[in-house]
C-alpha cells in the first residue's frame, strides 16, 4: 500500500491476491479451490461482487490462482 | 457473596502426596496429607496459633518465635510454621509456658511499635494487634527512652500505597511477597540485628526502585507499615464482593472491599483460580477511573460532528437511535448498517449486541476488537484442532519443562501470569524466547533464558518452519503421538516441506537474523526437554501471517507430541478481559456463538427458531470491511460498544474517513473516547464495578462480574442494549444478564451446562461445558482433538509486502506496558501515569547516533501512512534496525503510521511491521496539531442542563 489509501476494489484484489498466494504452496489446483471457498466463506456478498466485477475490468490484476478462483465466484454465482 | 476477611491458615498446603499422617493436637486426633505444618494442621482443626511472619501465601520462614508449641518427647519449642506433623506426633499448642514465651516475644515487637492503635489507618485490620490480643500481652515494660525506629521516615512515594517503617515489624513477608510470588525481587532486609529495615531496591523509596506495584507486599503485611492509600482516607471496609477484574485476559478474581457504597480496595483472592491470590498495578489499584471526573453519565446527541454535544434523556437517545438506523435501513438498505461489539464487556453484553444487529439489524456485520488482535488465532487453533481457544489452563504451567514464549511480553501485558511462569522457571523449567526486543524475561532475577532467537520483525514463520525442520530431519518428531492423534499423510506432507534444505536454521538465518546454531539449540531443547509449552501473544497474531503463525506453532506442537495433557500445549494469551468471550459470543460477521458459521443451515434455524426472525445466511463485514464500505458510500451506520477504533486501529487517516463518511456512529462507552469525535449519538455506559455479568478468560475459564455498586449513568450495558432493542420493536425482557446466560446456553453447545447457579457453587467453568464435561474442561484435546484428528497444515513463508528502503529503513513494532491498558482511556485517568505518561520511542543507541538523536529528544516518526511524534528513549532491548513504541496515548496516536496491511486469513492488521524514518523533531506533526483542535471541537458539550 502506498502513500495514498488503497481504494476498496483495489484493495479485495490485493485481499484476494494475497490469500491465493498464502494457498500456492498446495499446488494450483487445490490453492484455486482453497482461495475460492475462503472468499466465500468470509467475504460478504458486495465484496464478492466487486472483486468478481474488477476481473471483468481487468484480469491482468489478479495472479492466476487468484484469478482461477475469483472466475469459479463467478461461474457459481451465475 | 460477602466476607469480612479471608481464612489463614498459616503456611501453604502439603505437596501433593498420597500419604497422610495422623497427630494430637491439644487431646484431639488429626489426619492431614503428609508434610503439612503443625500450624496448618492445628487451624485445619480450628486452632489458630498465634503468628506474625506466617501466612499460607508464602513459604514457612519461622522468624518471628511466635507460634511456637510443645511437642512431647521433644526438647525445646519449635515454631509450628516450620515444623512438619509425623505420624503420632503429640503437640500442645497453649500452655502457661507458652504463653509467657508469646507475651515475651509480643512485648519486644510493642516496645518499638507505635501506640496508636485507636488513629492507625489500619486499626481493626491488623494482625499485629489481633495477636496481641491473642496472647494475652496487658503490659510493656520496656519504654521508648532507648534506640528505636519510631521516628522513621515515611516513604509515600507510591501512589497507591504507603509505607510506614516506624510500624514495621521486619517480619519478611513484604520482601518474600516480592520475592516468592511477585518474582520481582525488588525489596530486600537492608541492614542486620537492631538495624535491620525494609527497602526498595538500593533504599530509593518505591516508586523510583524496580517495585512495579503489584500489591502483594501490601497485602503480606501484618500492620499498617504497607497499607493503601484509600484505606488512610476512607477507613477501613466493612464488607467483599467477589469480582472479575476488567483488564487484560488473565482474569484476576478480586474481593471489592467496599464501605458503605465506596469502594476501599481491590484485594486478590485467594480462591481465584486465574490468579490464585495474585494481581497486579492495573487491578490491584488503577479502578479509580471508575469515577473519574471525564465520565459522561448523561446520553449525548448531534446532527453532525462539527456541533457541540447536546444532552438529552435516556428515551430521546434510545428513540433517536433507533430511529436513525430505520431511517438508513430504509434509504441504503438492510446491510448498510452494523456494529462491534466489546472485549471490556461482559458475555451477555456481547451476545446482546451481535443479537441485535443479527435479529434487530437483519444482517451479520458484527465484528470486534479482536479482529485486530487474535482472529488468527480462531483461524489457525480451528483449521489444526476444531477448537478457537488455547489448550490448558494457568496452573499448567507448573508441569511444564520447557516453556517458549513468541512474541508475547507476559511481565507487561499478563503480570500475574507472568509470575506464576517465572515461579516455574526458577524451579528449573528452561524458557525459549522468540521476540525482536530483549523482553523482561530473558534476563530477570533468577530467570534467565536459555534461548533467546532475536527474529527480525516478519519472519514467524520461517523461524518456526526452521524449528520444524530440526525437529523432522533431526529424527525428534514424536511419531507415536502423530500416528494416533493426527493425520499421518498431512503429517507426512508437512514433515517433507519443512525438510527441504531451504527451511534450514542455515538457509534462513540471513532472513530471519536469527543465528541457526541458537535456533538448532532451541529446537532441540524444545523436543527433547520434557513438557514443552507454548505461549504466544500478538507478535504472533499481528502479522500479515499472521494465521500461519498460528498454525506453524500448532504444526510444532503436534510434532513434538506437546498437546493433550497438563504441562503442553498452545496458549494464545489474550490481551483484553473478556476477547475470548466476544469471540465466543458470536462477535465475528461469519459465524455465531460457538464458532458455528452463518451458511450452516442447522445452526441458522435453531437462532431463527429461538429468535422468531429469517437471519442472513451472508457473512457480514470485518471492521476493515465496514470502513472501506463508509467510504464507498454503501455503509452508513456504526453501533459501537465499548471499543475505540480510533485510536486501536491501524492507519488512523483510514479509520477516520471511513468514520466522517457514515451518517449515524453511536458511541456506548464511559468517556468520549477518540471515535467519539466521530459520533453522533453517546450512550454513557457503566464499569465492571456497576453490573453483573460474566468475563471469559485466556484459559477458557468465565467467572462471574457482580455489582458492587449501582451504574452512575443510571443503566448497565446489557440494560442500554435491550432498550435500543425494544425500542426498534424487538420483544426483549430480560431482567437480569442471567436469564441471556440461559439463552446463551441453550444456543451454544460449548456452554451448555454454563449457569450463574452452576457459576456460584464452583466459582468458575472453562467451557466446553457440556454433558460429558459438566464441571468444564481444564485441558483439551486429551484423547482426540476436536476436530478428530489433528490436521497439520504447510505453513509457507510468504515476506510481507510492508518493505523498508532508503526512504523507510527501520522496521517500527508496536506493544503494551506493565501500567497502562489498550488504548489508555481507563489507565490515563489513575494514577498509573506516574509509570508512563506519554508513549515513548524505543531506538537502539546505533541508530539513534546516525540520527543525532539524544535520550528524551523529540522526534518525528514517519511511515508510508503518516507522521507523528514523541520523545525517544534509546536502549539496546532492541536490535539495530528496529523500533518499538506502545499505542496507550491519543496525543501520539502510534496508529497514524501503522498501514493497512493485514493477515491474509482474517484481516488482522500488521501492526508488529512498519517501515518507518526517524528524524529529529522541534515539535508535534501538523496532523497532531490539526487532531487536537479537531478533538477539543468534537468534545464540546452545551451546558444547558438535561431533560
Amino acid at each position: 500500500m502506498s502513500d495514498t489509501m488503497m481504494s476498496t476494489t483495489d484493495r479485495l484484489v490485493y485481499m484476494a491476491n494475497q490469500i491465493a498466494r498464502n494457498f500456492a504452496i498446495e499446488g494450483e489446483e487445490v490453492a484455486i479451490e482453497a482461495t475460492r471457498r475462503h472468499i466465500r466463506r468470509y467475504w460478504d456478498p458486495l465484496m464478492r461482487q466487486r472483486v468478481i466485477a474488477s476481473l471483468a475490468a481487468d484480469p491482468a490484476q489478479f495472479s492466476d490462482i487468484a484469478r482461477g478462483a475469483v472466475e469459479a465466484l463467478r461461474d457459481a454465482a451465475g | 457473596m460477602a466476607w469480612i476477611s479471608e481464612t489463614d491458615l498459616g503456611t501453604k498446603p502439603a505437596p501433593d502426596s498420597a500419604r497422610t499422617v495422623s497427630l494430637r493436637i491439644d487431646g484431639d486426633t488429626v489426619t492431614v496429607p503428609e508434610g503439612t505444618s503443625i500450624m496448618r494442621a492445628a487451624a485445619l482443626r480450628g486452632t489458630n496459633i498465634p503468628k506474625l511472619c506466617a501466612t499460607d501465601r508464602l513459604d514457612a520462614f519461622g522468624s518471628c518465635r511466635l507460634c511456637l508449641v510443645e511437642i512431647e518427647g521433644r526438647a525445646g519449642y519449635p515454631a509450628s510454621c516450620t515444623t512438619p506433623v509425623t505420624e503420632g506426633m503429640v503437640v500442645r499448642t497453649e500452655s502457661a509456658k507458652l504463653a509467657k514465651l508469646r507475651r515475651g516475644v509480643m512485648e519486644l515487637y510493642i516496645s518499638d511499635h507505635p501506640l496508636d492503635c485507636l488513629t492507625c489507618s489500619a486499626n481493626g485490620d491488623c494482625e499485629l494487634q489481633d495477636q496481641a490480643g491473642a496472647v494475652g500481652l496487658r503490659d510493656v515494660r520496656y519504654g521508648y527512652d532507648g534506640a528505636n525506629h519510631l521516628q522513621a521516615a515515611k516513604d509515600e512515594s507510591n501512589p497507591y500505597f504507603d509505607f510506614d517503617p516506624a510500624k514495621c515489624i521486619v517480619c519478611s513477608r513484604c520482601v518474600r511477597a516480592c520475592d516468592e510470588v511477585q518474582g520481582t525481587f525488588a525489596l530486600t532486609i537492608d541492614g542486620s540485628g537492631f538495624g535491620s529495615k525494609v527497602v526498595a531496591s538500593a533504599d530509593e523509596g518505591f516508586l523510583p526502585s524496580e517495585c512495579v506495584s503489584c500489591g502483594a507486599c501490601v497485602q503480606a503485611c501484618p500492620t499498617s507499615a504497607l497499607i493503601e492509600k484509600t484505606v488512610t482516607d476512607i477507613g477501613t471496609p466493612d464488607r467483599a464482593i467477589v469480582t472479575t477484574c476488567a483488564y487484560c485476559g488473565v482474569g484476576c478474581t478480586f474481593r471489592a472491599e467496599m464501605r458503605g457504597e465506596q469502594l476501599v480496595r481491590m484485594v486478590p483472592w485467594k480462591e481465584g483460580k486465574a490468579n490464585r491470590g495474585h494481581s497486579c498495578v492495573k487491578g490491584r489499584f488503577a479502578w479509580g477511573y471508575a469515577n473519574h471526573r471525564d465520565r459522561i453519565l448523561n446520553p449525548m446527541i448531534r446532527e453532525s460532528v462539527d456541533q457541540p454535544w447536546r444532552e438529552v434523556s435516556w428515551d430521546e437517545a434510545i428513540a433517536h437511535t433507533a430511529s436513525e438506523f430505520r431511517r438508513i435501513q430504509a434509504k441504503y438498505g438492510t446491510r448498510s448498517v452494523g456494529g462491534i461489539t466489546s472485549s471490556r464487556c461482559t458475555n451477555e453484553e456481547t451476545f446482546l449486541v451481535q443479537k441485535l444487529i443479527r435479529q434487530g439489524f437483519g444482517n451479520n456485520n458484527v465484528d470486534t476488537c479482536a479482529r485486530v488482535c487474535h482472529s488468527p488465532t480462531g483461524y489457525g487453533l480451528s483449521t489444526t484442532f476444531g477448537t478457537s481457544a488455547g489448550t490448558q489452563d494457568f496452573d499448567s504451567v507448573e508441569h511444564s519443562d520447557v516453556i517458549m514464549v513468541i512474541g508475547a511480553n507476559p511481565t507487561d501485558g499478563h503480570p500475574v501470569f507472568a509470575s506464576r511462569m517465572k515461579q516455574r522457571l526458577r524451579q528449573g523449567a528452561r524458557l525459549i524466547v522468540v521476540d525482536p526486543r530483549r523482553i523482561d524475561l530473558v534476563h530477570s532475577p533468577h530467570v534467565d533464558a536459555a534461548h533467546h532467537l532475536p527474529l527480525k520483525p516478519g519472519t514467524n514463520v520461517a523461524v518456526l518452519t526452521a524449528m520444524a525442520h530440526v525437529v523432522v530431519t533431526e529424527g525428534l518428531a514424536d511419531e507415536a503421538f502423530i500416528r494416533e492423534r493426527c493425520d499421518w499423510d498431512e503429517y507426512s506432507d508437512w514433515a517433507a516441506f519443512v525438510a527441504q534444505p531451504e527451511r534450514s536454521p542455515e538457509a534462513t538465518e540471513a532472513l530471519t537474523g536469527v543465528p541457526a546454531a541458537d535456533l538448532r539449540a532451541a529446537a532441540r531443547l524444545f523436543a527433547t526437554g520434557g513438557n514443552g509449552a507454548i505461549y504466544y501473544g500478538l507478535g504472533v497474531t499481528e502479522h500479515s501471517q499472521g494465521s500461519s503463525t498460528v498454525m506453524a506453532i500448532a504444526n510444532l506442537a503436534m510434532a513434538t507430541g506437546n498437546i493433550g495433557r497438563e504441562g503442553v500445549g498452545v496458549n494464545p494469551l489474550r490481551g483484553q478481559n473478556n476477547v475470548q468471550g466476544s469471540c465466543d459470543m458470536g462477535s465475528f460477521p461469519h459465524e455465531y456463538s460457538g464458532y458455528r458459521h452463518v451458511s450452516d443451515p442447522a445452526t441458522r434455524t435453531l437462532f431463527e427458531t429461538a429468535w422468531g426472525v429469517s437471519l442472513d445466511p451472508e457473512p457480514g463485514l470485518r471492521i476493515p470491511n465496514m470502513l472501506d464500505a463508509a467510504t464507498d458510500g454503501t455503509f452508513k451506520a456504526l453501533f459501537i460498544q465499548g471499543e475505540d477504533i480510533l485510536q486501536s486501529d491501524p492507519n488512523t487517516h483510514h479509520v477516520a474517513a471511513g468514520l466522517a463518511a457514515m451518517e449515524c456512529v453511536v458511541v456506548q462507552d464511559l468517556f468520549l473516547n477518540e471515535t467519539a469525535n466521530y459520533a453522533h449519538i453517546f450512550l454513557p455506559g457503566s464499569t465492571f464495578l456497576e453490573k453483573d455479568g460474566t468475563f471469559t478468560n485466556a484459559e477458557r475459564r468465565i467467572q462471574l462480574v457482580r455489582k458492587v455498586m449501582d451504574p452512575l449513568n443510571g443503566y448497565a450495558d446489557w440494560e442500554i442494549v435491550q432498550l435500543v432493542a425494544q425500542a426498534l420493536g424487538l420483544d426483549w425482557q430480560y431482567t437480569h444478564p442471567s436469564e441471556i446466560m440461559d439463552e446463551i446456553a441453550a444456543l451454544t453447545p460449548t456452554f451448555a451446562k454454563v449457569s450463574y447457579l452452576a457459576l456460584e457453587e464452583h466459582g468458575s467453568l472453562q467451557w466446553p461445558a457440556t454433558d460429558a464435561a459438566p464441571l468444564g474442561t481444564p485441558t483439551m484435546h486429551v484423547d482426540g482433538f476436536v476436530r478428530g484428528k489433528g490436521k497439520f497444515v504447510v505453513a509457507d513463508y510468504v515476506p510481507t509486502d510492508e518493505r523498508t528502503g532508503p526512504r523507510f529503513p527501520l522496521l517500527l513494532t508496536t506493544g503494551r506496558i506493565l501500567s497502562q491498558y489498550n488504548v489508555g482511556a481507563q489507565t490515563r485517568r489513575t494514577e498509573n501515569v506516574a509509570w508512563h505518561a506519554e508513549d515513548r520511542l524505543e531506538i537502539h543507541p546505533h541508530d539513534a547516533e546516525n540520527r543525532g538523536l539524544r535520550d528524551g529528544d523529540w522526534v518525528s516518526l514517519r511511515s508510508r501512512a503518516g507522521e507523528t511524534t514523541l520523545r525517544a528513549l534509546i536502549t539496546d532491548r532492541v536490535a539495530p534496525g528496529v523500533i518499538y513504541t506502545t499505542f496507550h496515548h491519543p496525543d501520539t496516536q502510534a496508529n497514524v503510521i501503522t498501514t493497512d496491511y493485514s493477515d491474509w486469513a482474517t484481516n488482522c492488521p500488521e501492526y508488529k511491521v512498519t517501515a518507518v524514518e526517524v528524524s529529529p523533531s522541534n515539535g508535534p506533526s501538523e496532523w497532531q496539531r490539526a487532531y487536537a483542535d479537531q478533538a477539543a471541537r468534537a468534545r464540546r458539550i452545551e451546558t444547558e442542563a438535561a431533560e
